[in-house]
């Protein structure tokens, strides 16, 4: 079967996701949900992100980054609507978490390149 | 009965309704809920990442624009919001971690003391250079 291939997979990436997410949400949600925007430190100046974001390493970190922790969020959700909230259509529900997250994964991609092309 | 092919074809197994609500009754399961559901907020910050990314990509005007947005009150209220969920999912990842693997150096298992303390020096570190990377 399939999928008893493919769940090895998920629960690594899973795991990547959620250590990645541990160790870079805080400071990112902190400063760019946060501190930019309310001001309470000066926003990046726009050239010097814009440099950022077109950096090739940059565009790899990035997609890696966002793609292991959108699969890490539809691999817990999935379990949280199976046990947490006692939803039993497993196949249904793993589609839709599945399926959100390689919808995303694959926006991701295509916003972080075009963006480091436009530099 | 099973056959041979593994898969069970008439098994009629008792299965008693579980609430919906069964994890409100007690802390500790409201506290696993509340961290199962932190998968929402790192959702929605992945999200709220690339749109911020697509800004940048786009010109200093729409820059301008998503910082603008970005501070709108019901954008700094799911902000704070997301900012609690992942602190729990942080706290609660790096403090899970020694229980899911046992980490072994020269024959001896290390102390769980020293893995979560080793995260937060990881957590420390990268914050740093996110920091030093995005203001320098």
């Amino acid at each position: 079967m399939t999928r008893r291939r493919v769940e090895p997979l998920v629960w690594l990436m899973f795991s990547a996701g959620g250590v990645l997410a541990a160790v870079f949400l805080p400071i990112l949600v902190i400063l760019f949900g946060l501190a930019f925007p309310l001001g309470w430190v000066d926003p990046p100046d726009y050239q010097h992100l814009r440099a950022v974001i077109g950096h090739p390493v940059t565009f790899v970190v990035l997609l890696g980054l966002f793609v292991l922790m959108l699969v890490h969020s539809a691999h817990r959700f999935r379990y949280t609507l199976y046990d947490g909230l006692q939803i039993k259509h497993k196949r249904t529900v793993a589609v839709l978490c599945y399926g959100t997250a390689i919808v995303g994964s694959v926006a991701t991609l295509a916003v972080l390149w075009a963006a480091a092309q436009a530099v | 009965m099973i056959p041979s092919s593994g898969m069970p074809t008439d098994l009629r197994l008792y299965r008693p309704r579980v609430s919906t609500w069964w994890w409100t009754r007690k802390r500790s399961y409201f506290v696993f809920v509340m961290r199962e559901l932190s998968s929402i907020f790192v959702a929605w910050f992945v999200v709220y990442l690339v749109l911020f990314v697509y800004a940048v990509g786009q010109g200093e005007a729409a820059y301008r624009r998503f910082l603008d947005w970005a501070a709108s009150p019901w954008v700094t209220v799911l902000n704070v919001v997301a900012l609690v969920f992942v602190l729990l999912h942080t706290v609660t990842w790096f403090n899970l971690t020694p229980q899911a693997m046992a980490v072994r150096v020269a024959g001896r298992r290390v102390p769980s003391f020293h893995i979560i303390a080793g995260q937060y020096t990881g957590l420390v570190v990268v914050s740093a250079f996110v920091l030093w990377l995005v203001t320098r």
